[in-house]
């Protein structure tokens, strides 16, 4: 008889590039319902829209490089991009925005830099940025969270604002934006409690003026600290799963919080504190699940540590002295330049090539 | 830097290492066992580091259990042993235990089951002979490292020196492998004496028996044996129990978790005074000299759920695979694979037939379900899992993408070398990335290239050296001809200095014969300086400046000697001879030759040999206008002895100022 001839080793951990994928958007959950308590439906139609258009390009890239889409599929990693696309950008921006942004991640990001593993950047941050200075007026279309909001759309008008930005009634997404102030004439559009600092800061309020509005409640403004709380747990279940090391998350985190007390301890009057920084805008989404992105980040553990701890700090700087309210998208990208750099400078000593010290 | 170990001093860590499921039991809940011998012993010739050594048996011989097969080479290898008494039915081809499937030189030993020994050859006291006598006794009982690579144990121990520490490897860090814990269990004290016998042979200042931490049976065996053995025979032994991650069981890695050191890149233990021996290689260098018989059987791991009864047995070397599976209840499923070694780094074979060897530890035959076989290799996504794991902090996904790309420059920067092939990062690769698969493929590649370089250098240098002797050759030949040419010329210009003088020599019969002798003699020492101006440029630069004057001054010898004879041929024509006249020809000459020395001394030595040939036809001529002179002189005689006085001081003066 014959015998099954094969490379040593002969045993293998059983987590797949699949599975690992599929914690990672398992862990996402906790954020995910907290973006769809707060902002509505409009996060379903997202991920949904952007996860069967990422899936298919994917599966027409494959195709076209001549490689077995099912093969290329089984990975997840185009779902996982799809995702963190689709919870980036304002619930009720219309289809063609979130179809365009996943079309230019996959197709042009992942897949004409190699596929899988090959691309510098993270596809869904090119994304974004790519849609962001494309259609800034539909990408900085953020709801009021729910409990402020003068109308909260229901599934239907989600529905309907998100294919033909227009209710049924013929609500626009502008008067959806609307929050109630008590006087129905004085209903302003809302913006999210980064945007609205950045806003009132240059009209030159101080901070404590800035946070006077009704949207910041508890430590960093409604709704948005849910998300992030939601992100930092699920970010605590990848950590926990071994799905993700310490050294993005911590460098990351680290370095934004340094600058952000530095900042408060200088300018406490302009520039916004610890609390605003973490758990506002896309912190804790960008700390563990974004930022983490191996195929973009750097690959040794001090390596990861410089890597994780320049987008925070350019994270902070963009965000305190650039002309976006946050700058996860940003910051990550210029990180992923910095990859090969860090890489080359950080290489482990390997074993015996260590300097003996007597 | 002398390592100093306590048994409280603290244990370091690598960097890296899994901890993968042990599955250690149920093979080493059995006592080892024994099989009857089986119906022919596969032994092949080579079975550890080094040439296979010379055939001392033939075909149809009868042989004892432990009588030498073969005689080790030129290169110190180990001689082969028949494993029991019987008869030789055969010495051909034979599939040999290596991943390649390769065959070799194999006897084929039917047991007579008698196991007839061959006289046992023990050694009493290891004080009474040399270190060297015991080394060479360890080799003719055929001693190879039962833990890894099988390196012939007196080699090892003869190339460490001033060592510190000897460590006893009891790890057994790779899953399902249970030989060392159960000979650890069983044969404690035998292993201990060993031990003991390596000390002395290696002067260790202490020894360390190291043990992971999943082995409580064996931990307590040998601390028990340690206790019973009285403190004086083995000095400064210390039991480490280490926790259990795998590689600890790696020479390195060992020495790292011990002593906190690296073996230096490209270095051996030695290096940093430490000798590492496994516990089965102590235990078969007691059985060599204690009991006198050569490694014959080694123990035996037979594992995995595609057997009924796994467990360890003492197996003789030579047993094929096949019937030690069969002995174990062997069932096969479909696409069964049968693993030599571990499920970390063993290889599996595709023909069963293929004998236990000195190096065989394990046979494992797992069911699919057990160890699933790697599925489809996918892209690798930079997670860096490999990184984290590799226990010499290489960069595997580096290497990969440098192995793809037969980048070898890059793989040598990225060290490959020191890959110890451990697996780990393939085993945690997401992507199913056969990586070790990858490095060896490059190193092989990387070897061979190194090969071919050697040759190719090799090919140049005789090409060279060729070259340059071709070159030589062709020098000296035109070396020779100049010389020839530049003989012929000399000869020529004595003939010319010579011509001037001859009708006045004819005149004086008497005289003649003397002065032709006198040109010759002069032509002879001109032949001479020129040979010497010649030789210089062979010499070195330093000399060169001294041997051109040497040639000058030799060359005005020469010009005097055939001046002398000029003026003495000349003095019989002019019978009244003043001899004012002729001391005035003589000033002028060696004001001339004065004047010629110091041109010469003040050229450089390249054109010395063509300035040479010139100033020769200059010293002919000059030496005609001196004689025409000192006949003119001679004639002007009668103007006065003064005025030519005079004139001779002056021309001094002049070739002063020259």
């Amino acid at each position: 008889m014959s015998f099954y001839i094969a490379s040593s080793p002969h045993n293998h951990q059983r987590r797949t590039t699949a599975t690992l994928m599929n914690i990672v958007l398992l862990a996402m959950i906790p954020g995910f319902i907290a973006q769809l308590y707060f902002f509505g439906w409009g996060v379903l139609f997202q991920l949904g829209v952007a996860i069967a258009v990422a899936c298919a390009c994917e599966a027409l890239c494959l195709m076209a490089r001549d490689r077995s889409a099912m093969m290329g599929l089984r990975d997840n990693t185009a779902i996982v991009t799809a995702a963190l696309l689709a919870v980036s950008i304002p619930p009720l921006a219309p289809w063609w925005v979130i179809v365009i942004g996943t079309l230019f991640s996959i197709g042009v990001v992942k897949h004409l830099f190699g596929g899988v593993g090959q691309n510098i950047f993270n596809p869904a941050m090119a994304g974004y940025v790519l849609l962001l200075i494309s259609f800034p007026v539909q990408m900085t279309a953020w709801l009021p969270p729910a409990s402020l909001a003068s109308n909260v759309p229901s599934f239907l008008d989600s529905l309907h604002l998100f294919l033909f930005q227009y209710t049924s009634e013929g609500y626009s997404v502008e008067q959806m934006r609307r929050i109630d102030t008590g006087t129905l004439l004085d209903a302003v559009v809302m913006a999210t409690p980064l945007d609205h600092i950045k806003t009132q800061l240059s009209q030159g309020l101080t901070l404590g003026e800035a946070t006077q509005h009704q949207q910041f409640t508890g430590i960093a403004g409604m709704g948005w600290q849910w998300v992030n709380a939601g992100y930092l747990l699920g970010g605590l279940v990848l950590l926990q799963q071994r799905v993700i090391q310490w050294h993005i998350p911590g460098a990351f985190l680290g370095a934004l919080a340094v600058c952000a007390i530095i900042g408060s301890v200088f300018a406490p009057d302009y520039l916004p504190g610890l609390n605003i920084h973490l758990f506002s805008g896309a912190t804790m989404l960008a700390a563990f699940f974004i930022a983490t992105d191996p195929v973009s980040a750097a690959t040794s553990n001090r390596g990861k540590l410089i890597y994780a701890a320049l987008i925070g700090v350019l994270v902070y700087l963009i965000r305190s002295f650039g002309g976006y309210p946050d700058a996860v998208a940003f910051a990550v990208l210029l990180a992923n330049l910095c990859v090969p750099v860090i890489d080359q400078y950080t290489r482990p000593t390997t074993y015996g090539y260590q300097r003996e010290e007597r | 830097m002398a390592i100093e170990i306590t048994a409280t001093s603290r244990l370091w860590n690598f960097p890296g290492g899994v901890q993968p499921d042990e599955r250690k039991s149920p093979a080493n809940l059995q006592p080892i066992q024994r099989f009857p011998l089986a119906p022919m012993l596969y032994i092949p010739l080579r079975q550890h580091a080094g040439a296979a050594g010379e055939l001392c048996v033939a075909v149809g011989d009868y042989v004892l259990k432990g009588q030498p097969l073969t005689i080790p080479g030129v290169d110190n290898g180990l001689p082969v042993h028949a494993s029991t008494s019987g008869t030789i039915k055969a010495i051909t081809e034979h599939p040999l235990n290596h991943p390649s499937g390769l065959s070799g030189l194999t006897v084929h030993l039917q047991p007579d089951d008698q196991d007839a020994p061959y006289p046992h050859q023990p050694i009493a006291d290891i004080h009474a002979i040399s270190q060297r006598e015991v080394l060479q006794h360890l080799q003719q009982m055929g001693i190879a490292g039962l833990g890894g690579a099988g390196f012939p144990t007196a080699r090892k121990v003869a190339g460490a020196r001033n060592i510190d520490a000897l460590i006893i490897n009891g790890i057994e860090c790779e899953p399902y492998i249970v030989a060392d814990d159960r000979l650890m269990r069983e044969h404690a004290a035998k292993i201990l004496r060993g031990c003991e016998l390596l000390q002395q042979l290696t002067s260790a200042k202490s020894v360390i028996f190291a043990i992971e931490d999943n082995k409580p049976e064996a931990i307590n065996a040998v601390a028990t044996a340690i206790a019973e053995t009285s403190s004086t025979t083995i000095a400064n032994i210390i039991l480490r129990v280490i926790p259990t991650k795998y590689p600890s069981g790696g020479e390195k890695q060992l020495i790292q978790i011990l002593t906190g050191k690296q073996v230096p890149a490209n270095g051996l233990p030695a290096d940093i005074g430490i000798l590492m021996q496994n516990v089965a290689t102590a235990y078969a260098v007691a059985h060599a000299i204690d009991v006198g018989e050569p490694l014959l059987e080694r123990v035996v791991t037979l594992t995995g759920e595609a057997l009924h009864h796994p467990g360890t047995a003492w197996a003789p070397l030579g047993t094929p695979v096949e019937y030690l599976l069969q002995q174990s209840g062997f069932q096969p499923s479909k696409h069964q694979r049968v693993i030599i070694g571990g499920p970390m780094m063993g290889y599996t074979i595709a023909n069963l037939q293929v004998p236990v060897t000195k190096t065989t530890n394990c046979i494992l035959a797992p069911t699919a379900s057990e160890l699933t076989p790697a599925d489809a290799e996918m892209a690798c996504i930079r997670c860096g899992a490999c990184e984290q794991a590799c226990p010499a902090s290489l960069l595997p996904q580096q290497l990969y993408w440098h192995a793809k790309a037969q980048d070898y420059d890059a793989l040598k920067q990225h060290h490959i070398v020191d890959c110890i092939e451990c697996g780990i990062c393939a085993y945690v690769c997401p992507s199913q990335i056969p990586l070790v698969q990858y490095y060896r493929q490059a190193k092989a590649e990387i070897r061979e290239q190194a090969i071919e370089h050697q040759k190719a250098e090799i090919a140049r240098q005789r090409f060279e050296a060729r070259q340059l002797r071709l070159e030589r050759e062709k020098e000296e030949r035109l070396e020779k001809h100049r010389r020839a040419a530049e003989a012929r010329k000399a000869a020529q210009a004595a003939r010319a200095a010579e011509a001037p003088t001859s009708p006045s020599a004819a005149d004086t019969k008497p005289s003649a014969g003397k002065g032709t002798n006198a040109a010759v003699q002069a032509a002879l020492a001109r032949a001479k300086a020129k040979k010497a101006a010649q030789e210089q440029p062979d010499s070195s630069a330093s000399i060169g400046p001294s041997a051109a004057v040497q040639a000058a001054i030799e060359r005005a010898k020469a010009k005097k000697a055939a001046q002398a004879a000029a003026p003495e041929q000349a003095e019989p024509v002019a019978d009244k001879g003043p001899s004012a006249a002729v001391q005035a020809a003589i000033e002028r000459a060696k004001a001339k030759k004065a004047a010629q020395a110091n041109a010469e001394s003040s050229q450089s030595a390249e054109p010395a040999p063509e300035n040479n040939t010139q100033s020769d036809k200059q010293d002919a001529i000059a030496a005609a206008v001196a004689r025409a002179k000192a006949r003119k002189a001679e004639r002007e005689q009668a103007k006065g002895n003064t005025e030519s006085q005079n004139n001779a001081a002056e021309n001094e003066r002049k070739g002063k100022q020259n």
